[in-house]
């Protein structure tokens, strides 16, 4: 048991340390919170004023739309658009050979870092708009344009575990565009696909399920669908129970599979890794 | 005309030295056109589900879109110098070194980058302007023509006072502030739609306080010929865009006031 705690520590040193410095960032949490609100207003106005022309052909009610709005926005900050900064920076500098040196997993190494990195910037942002949108909201009567609470208990604890998923989806993610960039030596490239990507097949645009019903079924199945619409199509009950458990089950497959790729891919390019600076 | 002539030089120099890394500069370009026009891909399918918004179908809204698009990344082209300027000029000092310059640092500071990659967005504007046009058999008289070039030129003229009034607020608050970000990036997407799909009180803030609805949903209403259905006379639709005019005249006042109290940061 002691073994494994050993074995653990250093990764567990690095998450708690990248959570509580992201974390310091306030003034950057607050810009981002009521960036996201204002956005969050116009995707509900936008819902709202498409529903009254013809609510009967959309694929949820304007409420789970809404509500789908307002997690897009709380969780905005976890959808993986660029490499991880500070291996950016350590490929430049050529500071990313001392990783090599490090009596530590890189991949696991990698893979927490991102994992606090996210979570930290999430954490501020989230819980300000679960405020403004969950409390405040219904609190001035505005609560049917508000974040609704989810419609069961069932739902809340899938949301949980759908949302567990998320967080390690959008490390196992961040990574692999890590990786791209290490090949590419360059960030700019690897980043510039990857938000549109992410943005699109996520369902942060608008929710798959607005999408034509004969591709609903290829786009839910993708890997990045676990990122938005899974997790939160199951907090409002659009997916629940076993097609719930199925799709929670199909997120945790893609976090498998990314992470067993992400850590081959990682070594190969390691080995022909060239070393920046001087 | 002397300070035009300067200007030129500076772009000249900004466009010289992008051209020199031409690989990135394409990559550049093609990432936003791609992050753009994914957007509207959103836009297509929900006009698949529900066939129209207030009335207005795909082709309308692709107007409104297309030329807010268009002005905006005209307006992101040119700005760049304000934009950063809290953390370029003001925390660094490196504003002292503009104003011991003989030209006025407004000039100084809108040659500071000319941003070719904005051609992405642009080129996303105008695909999908043309769209529009062409699902709604739009045609471009020459009326039609002269109201756009306004609009555009009205809504370049808003978006860098609205970066003017972010980067006076830099003498005060040192950093740049992101949150002025809202009014650009975020007007820009709320005049993607026609303004009469929002609320009233949205919509009177993007009329009233800052006047997007004057630059982009006005004028192209008066280019489509087609009467406001919120009831804004048809004479007034046409030079609604002065209003972007104003409003950078009233930032550039605010900026010299900011100007004048100014003293220095760092060393």
């Amino acid at each position: 048991m002691s073994g494994i705690a050993t074995t653990l520590r250093p990764y567990l040193a690095v998450c708690a340390g990248r959570f509580q410095l992201t974390l310091q960032y306030r003034a950057a949490a607050l810009a981002g919170f009521l960036t996201q609100c204002w956005f969050g207003v116009i995707r509900v106005l936008i819902f709202a004023a498409f529903y009254a022309g013809g609510a009967a052909k959309a694929p949820m009610t304007l409420g789970d739309a809404i509500t789908y709005t307002w997690l897009g926005q709380a969780f905005l900050v976890f959808l993986p658009w660029n490499a991880d900064p500070d291996v950016t920076d350590m490929v430049r500098s050529g500071a990313v050979a001392y990783e090599r040196l490090r009596p530590v997993d890189s991949y696991a190494w990698w893979f927490v870092r991102a994992m606090a990195w996210s979570s930290a910037r999430v954490a501020p942002r989230a819980a300000l708009m679960v405020v403004f949108a969950g409390v405040l909201m219904p609190l001035v009567g505005l609560g049917k344009w508000g974040l609704a609470p989810p419609p069961s208990l069932a739902a809340a604890g899938f949301f949980a575990a759908s949302a567990a998923a998320m967080v390690l989806l959008s490390a196992a993610i961040t990574v692999l565009i890590n990786i791209a960039m290490v090949r590419a030596m360059d960030e700019r490239g690897p980043n510039i696909l990857a938000a549109p990507i992410v943005n699109f097949f996520s369902g942060m645009v608008i929710p798959l399920a607005f999408f034509p019903d004969w591709l609903r079924p290829i786009l839910r199945a993708q890997p990045i669908a676990g990122l938005v619409d899974i997790p939160f199509s199951i907090y409002f009950g659009g997916v629940a129970g076993w097609s719930a458990v199925g799709a929670i089950a199909l997120q945790f497959g893609w976090v498998v599979v990314l992470a067993a790729f992400g850590r081959w891919a990682l070594e190969r390019a390691m080995r022909r890794l060239q070393v920046q600076g001087g | 005309m002397d300070g035009l002539r300067l200007y030129g030089r500076y772009v000249a120099a900004s466009i010289r030295a992008q051209a020199a890394y031409p690989g990135s500069l394409v990559m550049m370009i093609s990432g936003q056109f791609l992050v753009t026009i994914i957007e509207f891909v959103g836009i297509w399918a929900l006009f698949q589900r529900f066939g129209h918004i207030g009335g207005w179908r795909l082709g309308d809204v692709a107007l409104f879109y297309g030329l807010i698009s268009v002005t905006f990344a005209i307006a992101d082209t040119i700005s760049r110098g304000f934009d950063v300027f809290g953390s370029v000029f003001v925390k660094t000092g490196a504003f002292d070194r503009l104003l011991l310059r003989p030209r006025s640092p407004a000039l100084q500071l809108l040659g500071y980058e000319f941003r070719l990659t904005r051609i992405g967005r642009l080129s996303q504007g105008v695909g999908v302007f043309t769209v529009g046009a062409v699902l709604t058999h739009f045609t471009l008289t020459p009326a039609a023509s002269a109201i756009l070039l306004f609009a555009i030129a009205g809504g370049v003229a808003l978006f860098c006072g609205l970066l003017v009034l972010q980067a006076t607020l830099s003498f005060w608050t040192v950093e740049s502030l992101e949150a002025v970000n809202i009014l650009t990036y975020g007007g820009e997407a709320a005049a993607e739609y026609p303004l009469n799909v929002y609320a009233a009180w949205f919509r009177n803030f993007l009329i009233w306080i800052v006047p997007i609805g004057c630059v982009s949903y006005l004028p192209m209403l008066a280019a489509m010929g087609r009467p406001d259905p919120l009831g804004t006379p048809g004479w007034l639709l046409p030079l609604a865009p002065a209003a972007g005019f104003v409003f950078l005249a009233v930032a550039l006042v605010v900026w010299g006031c900011g100007v004048r109290r100014y003293a220095s940061s760092g060393s």
